[in-house]
């Protein structure tokens, strides 16, 4: 009678474990599938023209150099914008609000903004920049970035600087040091590998976002280095050639995925290098 | 009468000390009111957010009132505009997608905390925090060329005829089989949010007392009921704030389900039909949309899905916060 006891047990238990082993493999499977799909069809479109020549029309050859440029460009004035600001507004949280009410409030309003819909934030950005302006620009593409910049870099910056040992600062206050001094020189130094890794995790989520692009930046077919008119940009590139129904637009916009993914990857697993171990 | 004290050079040397004194406060206050002003930007956009779409929506909320949310039709010719069917599809893909992800979720947890051999616990768990990281067009562009295909022709088609005769099924499964539609993009988004499920239930498995897991064994329990009956009661609350942050990223994702669902603004009965999102839709449309109404309309879509996502991710919020609190206090 027991033993008919232990032996159900036992199974039930050896039946949920081989459902989580399946689980991981299910997981894992589909990462291989993806990233083998990926460089299957994007190596094989991968030639150096990729990177000096245009985006063609449909059933031309072409490059996708435009597209790259303005990914680029986009991302790079989003980081020079959102880096500073998340900076200084994550040491706000972790060096001065700690435990007010406000910093409270901003954590909150922080957390809603890392995870809200993209295409939200590119409303927002329509409606303040586009309409405002009267035109589609690279100058509210690279908005709706920060818009996505500013939020992951707060979040890490002040968990880095929360990670910084008490001791370091009192050490230095006890010198006779300014607070102000005090986070320059000693906590954003002792942080700033995790405050690197912050800014690394804002371009891997920026390099790839579409969503906010397609009605910020809209698409340029052309080069174009002008910040105040239209941009192409890989992503937006890559949904409009994919959705087409040309085989050569469909081969460049594997290529581009293929750049993307290579891009988002190479930066997390730097990011993940450089991240410094938490105290467990 | 400090000065008869205190010879001259000594005070001019204290008065030098005050005054870097005081130029080091005031840099402090600038120092304080900078970082203070950052921290107001954000606030500031999130404000800005609400109120741009509050102002972009009211010509359409004027027009239509309350009947935008249960209405299906969307014509932009006549300009008669209704939310319902992008309202459902966003439910619809993402509670689908969520009932595959949780179990699985928490499965891959439990396998990495309790089953994993030490060595390939970090590589495995790196690999499936990857999936986190892989932006979301190539998940579409996946879905698209690779995913849908073969779904179209391995899986759709059996289910498509198995289930013609069964009462019920028939109209959950049917139709034709277009490969592309509400049961792709939910399984597409399945395994986008998979990652943000599994890394939260491990991370709170971890906070556990091993005490309570040693106690447990130490009363005869097999690993899977002391996984069921100990650790997961334990760290309901985190799971669950894990699970809500992943419908949160589920209902507002975009690129993803754009590729897959078939843009049609119609609710069919059948899981495998073309649908459509409110994320879908507003990428698809917004380039495109004629006249203030039709925008109007789109920006109105875009404040109902930030509604929805905004309480689904606050109270995820607070459940999470809730468990950082015990685990601090506790440790």
């Amino acid at each position: 009678m027991s033993s008919a006891i232990y032996l159900r047990r036992r199974l039930w238990n050896g039946f949920f474990l081989a459902l989580s082993v399946l689980a991981a493999g299910f997981g894992l499977i589909w990462l291989g599938f993806i990233l083998g799909a990926l460089f299957y069809n994007g190596f094989a479109a991968i030639a150096p023209k990729l990177f000096y020549e245009m985006t063609p029309p449909p059933g031309e050859d072409g490059g996708l150099a435009n597209a790259i440029l303005g990914s680029v460009m986009m991302s790079t004035i989003a980081v020079a914008v959102g880096t500073p600001l998340g900076l200084f507004a994550g040491t706000y949280l972790a060096e001065y609000g700690r435990y007010r009410r406000f910093a409270f409030f901003v954590r909150f309003v922080n957390d809603i903004l890392l995870s809200a819909p993209s295409i939200v934030t590119g409303l927002f950005v329509y409606e303040m920049i586009v309409v405002k302006m009267g035109h589609f620009s690279a100058w509210a593409g690279a908005a709706s970035l920060t818009v996505i910049v500013i939020p992951v870099v707060v979040r890490t910056t002040e968990n880095m600087l929360l990670l910084v040992p008490n001791g370091l600062r009192e050490a230095a206050a006890a010198l006779g040091a300014p607070q102000s001094f005090i986070i320059r020189a000693v906590t954003w130094r002792a942080a700033r590998a995790g405050i690197v890794t912050g800014v690394l995790l804002a371009i891997a989520r920026i390099s790839g976002e579409t969503a906010p692009l397609l009605f910020t930046a809209l698409n340029n077919q052309f080069w174009s280095t002008d910040p105040n008119a239209p941009m192409a940009s890989l992503p937006a590139v890559i949904f409009q050639f994919a959705m087409s129904p040309y085989a050569d637009w469909h081969r460049l916009a594997w290529a581009g995925a293929l750049l993307i993914t290579a891009t988002v990857l190479t930066l997390s697993i730097i990011a993940r290098v450089l991240q410094p171990k938490r105290s467990q | 009468m400090l000065a008869r004290l205190v010879p001259a050079e000594a005070m001019s040397a204290i008065a030098e000390r005050a005054l870097a004194v005081g130029r080091g406060g005031a840099h402090d206050t600038r120092f304080r009111l900078l970082t203070l002003g950052a921290a107001l930007v954000v606030v500031a956009i999130f404000a800005g957010v609400m109120a741009s779409l509050i102002i972009g929506a009211l010509p359409a909320m004027r027009q239509f009132g309350w009947s935008f949310l249960y209405t299906e039709a969307w014509n932009p010719v006549t300009e008669k505009f209704g939310a319902l069917a992008s309202v459902y599809g966003t439910l619809v893909t993402s509670l689908l997608a969520m009932l595959v992800a949780v179990p699985v979720g928490i499965g891959i947890a439990i396998f990495l905390t309790e089953i994993c051999p030490r060595a390939l616990r970090r590589p495995i768990g790196i690999a499936i925090e990857l999936l986190a990281g892989i932006p979301s067009i190539i998940y579409g562009i996946w879905g698209l060329f690779i995913f849908a295909p073969w779904f179209q022709e391995h899986v759709q088609t059996a289910l498509v005829d198995g289930l013609a005769d069964v009462p019920y099924l028939q109209d959950f499964f049917g139709g034709p089989p277009y490969g592309i539609g509400i049961f792709t993009a939910a399984m597409i988004l399945s395994i986008m949010v998979l990652p943000f499920i599994s890394a939260v239930t491990r991370d709170v498995f971890e906070t556990v007392p091993h005490v309570l897991k040693e106690a447990a064994y130490g009363l005869g329990c097999t690993t899977w009921e002391v996984m069921w009956r100990v650790v997961l009661p334990f760290a309901r609350s985190g799971v669950v704030g894990g699970a809500m942050l992943a419908l949160g990223r589920a209902l507002g994702e975009t690129m993803a389900v754009t590729f897959v669902i078939g843009n049609a603004h119609h609710i069919q009965k059948s899981i495998f039909a073309p649908g459509t999102t409110i994320s879908a839709t507003i990428a698809n449309e917004f380039t495109e949309a004629v006249g203030d109404l039709y925008l109007s309309a789109l920006i109105e879509m875009g404040l109902i899905l930030f509604f929805i996502t905004f309480i689904v991710l606050a109270s995820a919020q607070l459940m999470l916060r809730a468990l950082e609190r015990r685990a601090g206090s506790a440790a």
